[in-house]
């Protein structure tokens, strides 16, 4: 054991674990974060992202000592109460099913628009392709991500070229 | 206020067993407070937090049949009677209690709707309980996707019956007749008179109980004496009302199954078998015992876990332990390459038994087959397929004062309690299963094995143990989907109309795990306990309504020789059977289409219409409606397959094509059209576009219903396209995403059209049944791809997955890549 220092949803924490611990294990049992679950630790799946410093990210390859940037759950997007818009997209376009993937459907999508604004259908295909949902709810998710660059564009006065 | 004047038996039973005082009996029963408690006995009070998200209305109804007392904290509470499943609050709002869970299709959502509507009262007034073994009556949890159709009954009817109450107690306090008053959104008025008007809370609410006993033989026929509502009167019904689950599921507020943490918990990991059907013959504890975390190494004949302190380190001790294992002398099973050659070569596993179904006949197929003008035959293949959860199996089970408690995403939680009470042989009441949110279900936790080996751990340790499968694990060892290998013959006249149909299928099924039985679930096997009559096997064929006059139909179980510890155990797999027989028999039809030179739409109406028999459930009439629903709504136009340019050598690389299924379920009818794109460089198949015509009668939640629909489809191309579990002579080499593929967001179709039908000939009686939604149209992909590919191509594929290289091949084989 050593300590870690970790930057999680604008908190600094000091922590007392193997640093080799990845990042997956320590949001969720030690900081008792929900968003973020298991999938399959081989960072295929997607189910464990977390944003650092705007970046997604796999928490399961991620040992601890390595998550040095500002790392961002699922529930640090929302602003004081307020839901991102992707979130807000996620509720008006009824997306999940089981629900259990979508943490890293969000974050991915959140990542993609924060780097891509108005990304095309192809854009969103490919941008979201390593999160997998097995109730299959690609349809809605890739729905909603138009919702939210709809969304967002609005709020900054654009459009979506699409 | 009290509701009759004598106690129900169960409930007289449980205050004297808890009190036994007559004078403080006598108290509880007139002061009308009497509330059972929950969770206080023997467990940390989590579960008090972990019931429902949005109102905890635990420890409100708690109609045992006993009632708590430390021998016997956990009793079944009572369906019979109304406060098991309803309670009004002092604020007016109610929590309802369902037997129920929910996998996501928006069930709870569902029920809510109709017991609201039946209540009269605002959706947003209301809260449903689901899965807590100790909370709500046994409906046997989710399964066969009858939650709706079967379930809801009984729901609705109790809250029928409480409405009637709330109507009469109304009327006493108003001396008018129950005629004269409006139930309106939780608030009884008296007609024409508005200053006269009370709410639910206050004539019921505040501890207060109903009181009243229902009847009926089983939880299904529960009823009060109160008619539900007849269908134009339901208003909540019908509404694409949001579901209630997913705000917390967006925000990472929700508490799953998987976050459960429980004072003093500790984690385990499992070690499985290397090789299928392997013996353990050595553990070196010395391997692991100085691992940071280390606590308890246990084995007990082939299962062997590890529990640590912290995750990762059981992790870490699960993947150091050292074990010596020995090869069975026999090899478990063929390759998945010699699959199907070993299932039509292999003596049935009924052969002999007594146990031989007889094959369903009906007319002379064999007379007619031999006076056909034309004889179709095709041999249709499907490999084994995982559930392949997007999390893997976890439970927690906390031991705590000799009780037992299991937080679990079991979908079946009242067969996981009595399951797990036998398996540690513990009597039922002491034991309890709090259902919560978990990834999928699709039938993979009808037998959740996690459970079992967090209770068996939690049980000799003495402390709250939180089980956790890895990803190999999960994807080689969950149950499986059977393989089929089906072969089918049929005879046409010369007019091309179908004389005759002899379908026979090879199932790899024998020993098929049920549902959380003490005696299948995978700790017990490789603890080396064996059922005393496993499941023989078999199955039965698609369901249709074709008018085919001459038809056999037989199904017959294959067995590998290990039937038992194995990888490839089976268990239902959503829509058990029908995306396998469905891809022959609608793939067949097709065949059958193209020989007779006739359009496939067309060939199957001349099929459903060929008679005019006795239809006493619409099943033919709504079959019609939504293959013509599938097609007006597709653009279908009538032409034999396959296209007639597609075929051309040198032609365009993308070759596009159409293709319709159509199949019944239980009361349920489906019609698919999938377009697709064939790559003739690459192989690849992409379906662009699915059409769905659906008739599961009365729709509770549209948008809910077109939600389920879309997964049912796009879970079906991933089945078709993708999905097959892999094994060699040894073990199954299917361990992860790459090795057992899924349908990922590049592949999703561009266009989802579900055209909601009512194709009952009278589709505004009062009565209209609503039936199931949750696998129905899951069936019908497989061939719809099929054919949609034979349409673009002319190539026939009958083995699924349907992976490039396969197509590549009869592609080129047809000299057309």
């Amino acid at each position: 054991m050593s300590e870690v220092t970790l930057r999680v949803n604008g908190e600094t924490h000091a922590l007392d674990v193997d640093p080799s611990t990845t990042l997956l294990y320590v949001l969720r049992n030690d900081l008792g974060l929900r968003g973020p679950r298991f999938g399959c630790g081989l960072g295929q799946c997607g189910t464990c992202t977390v944003l650092m410093d705007g970046r997604a990210i796999r928490s399961c390859m991620r040992p601890v000592s390595r998550a040095t940037g500002e790392i961002t759950t699922l529930e640090g997007l929302s602003d004081g109460g307020e839901l991102d818009p992707v979130q807000q997209a996620w509720i008006d376009e009824q997306v999940p099913q089981c629900g259990y993937c979508q943490n890293g459907q969000i974050l991915t999508a959140k990542a993609l628009l924060d780097r891509n604004p108005t990304p095309s259908d192809e854009e969103i295909r490919q941008g979201m392709n390593g999160a997998l949902c097995r109730c299959m709810t690609y349809y809605r998710i890739q729905a909603a991500v138009r919702r939210a660059a709809d969304a967002m564009a609005a709020e900054s006065g654009g459009e979506v070229d699409r | 206020m009290r509701r009759g004047a004598e106690l129900p038996a169960g409930i007289d039973r449980a205050l004297a067993r808890w009190e036994g005082s007559a004078s403080r009996r006598d108290f509880l029963k007139t002061s009308g407070l009497f509330v059972l408690g929950f969770g206080g006995v023997g467990v940390s009070g989590f579960g008090r937090r972990a019931s429902g998200a949005e109102s905890d209305g635990s420890g409100e109804n708690g109609l045992g049949a006993g009632g708590p007392d430390a021998a016997n904290p956990y009793p079944d509470p009572d369906f019979l009677q109304l406060d098991s499943w309803l309670v009004v609050h002092e604020d007016g709002t109610a929590t309802f209690y369902v037997g129920k869970t929910d996998g996501g299709q928006g069930t709870g959502t569902a029920m809510r709707q109709m017991m609201c509507d039946e209540l009269d009262l605002a959706y947003d007034r209301a809260t449903l309980v689901m899965g807590r073994t100790d909370m709500t009556v046994d409906q046997g949890g989710s399964g066969g996707s009858d939650a709706i159709e079967r379930d809801a009954l009984p729901a609705r009817r109790v809250a029928a019956e409480a409405r009637r109450v709330l109507l009469e107690l109304a009327s006493e306090r108003f001396e008018v007749p129950v005629d004269d008053l409006v139930a309106n959104e939780g608030v009884i008025s008296v007609r024409g008179d508005g200053s006269r008007s009370v709410g639910y809370g206050e004539l019921i609410g505040g501890g207060r109980r109903f009181d009243i006993a229902l009847t009926g033989r089983n939880v299904n026929e529960t009823t009060g004496l109160a008619p539900v509502k007849p269908v134009r009167e339901l208003k909540i019904v019908g509404q694409s009302l949001p579901r209630y689950d997913i705000p917390g599921k967006v925000e990472g507020s929700l508490e799953w199954a998987v976050d459960v943490k429980l004072p003093g918990m500790v984690h385990a990991r499992n070690v499985r078998p290397p090789f299928a059907g392997a013996r353990l013959v050595s553990v070196d504890e010395s391997s692991v015992r100085a691992l940071p975390g280390f606590l308890r190494l246990f084995r007990e004949g082939n299962y062997v876990a590890v529990v640590c302190e912290r995750e990762e380190q059981a992790i870490q001790a699960a993947e150091s332990l050292v074990a010596e294992w020995e090869k069975p002398a026999t090899a478990p099973f063929p390759s998945s390459d010699d699959l199907f050659d070993y299932m039509r070569g292999a003596t049935p596993a009924d052969a002999g038994t007594g146990r031989t179904p007889r094959p369903r006949v009906e007319g002379d197929p064999d007379a007619a087959l031999a006076a056909a003008a034309t004889i179709v035959e095709a041999a249709y293949d499907i490999p084994f397929q995982g559930h392949t959860a997007i999390g893997p199996a976890h439970a927690v089970a906390d031991p705590s004062d000799g009780q037992m408690t299991i937080y679990t995403n079991d979908m079946k939680p009242y067969s996981h309690r009595t399951g797990i009470a036998e398996f540690l042989g513990m009597p039922p009441e002491r034991v309890r299963v709090i259902w919560m949110e978990g990834p999928q279900l699709y039938g993979r936790t009808a037998a959740d094995d996690a459970g079992f080996e967090a209770a068996y751990l939690a049980r000799e340790l003495g402390r709250p143990v939180r089980m956790q499968w890895m990803r190999h694990e999960e994807t080689a060892w969950d149950t499986k989907g059977p393989a089929f290998a089906i072969d089918l013959r049929g005879g046409l006249d010369a007019a091309g109309n179908l004389l005759a149909q002899d379908y026979r299928a090879r199932i790899a099924n024998y020993a098929h795990v049920g549902y959380n039985q003490a005696d299948t679930v995978l700790i017990a096997q490789l603890m080396g306990i064996r059922p005393e009559r496993p499941s023989p096997g078999g199955g039965r064929g698609s369901d249709e309504m074709y008018h085919i006059p001459n038809r056999r139909e037989e199904t017959r179980p294959v067995r590998f020789p290990l039937a038992f510890e194995t990888p490839l155990r089976t268990g239902n797999l959503r829509d058990p059977n029908g995306p396998q027989t469905t891809f022959a028999t609608e793939s067949f039809i097709d065949e059958l289409a193209a020989a007779a030179g006739a359009d496939p739409v067309e060939f199957r109406l001349r099929l459903l219409r060929g008679t005019t028999e006795d239809d006493a459930t619409f099943r033919r009439a709504r079959s019609i409606a939504v293959v013509e629903a599938a097609a007006e709504a597709y653009g279908w136009q009538p032409r034999p397959s396959p296209a007639p340019p597609a075929a051309a050598p040198g032609g365009d690389r993308i070759l596009l094509g159409r293709g319709i299924a159509y199949a019944y379920r239980i009361q349920t009818t489906v019609a698919t059209i999938a377009e697709v794109e064939v790559d003739r460089e690459s192989g690849r198949v992409w379906v662009r576009r699915m059409v769905c015509a659906h008739d599961c009668g009365l729709v509770i939640n549209p948008d809910g219903l077109e939600s389920t629909i879309q997964g049912n489809l796009l879970h079906g191309i991933s089945r078709t396209l993708y999905e097959e579990v892999r094994f060699d002579n040894e073990m199954v080499t299917s361990v992860d995403w790459r090795t057992h593929p899924t349908l990922t967001h590049r592949d999703a179709p561009e266009t989802i059209d579900v055209v909601i039908v009512n194709g009952d000939p009278n589709p505004d009686r009062p009565d209209l049944p609503h039936y199931g939604a949750g696998e129905p149209s899951h069936r019908t992909v497989p061939a719809a791809i099929a054919n949609a590919i034979h349409d673009a191509t002319g190539v026939r594929m009958r083995r699924l997955p349907l992976r490039p290289d396969r197509v590549l091949a009869e592609l080129a084989a047809a000299g057309l890549s």
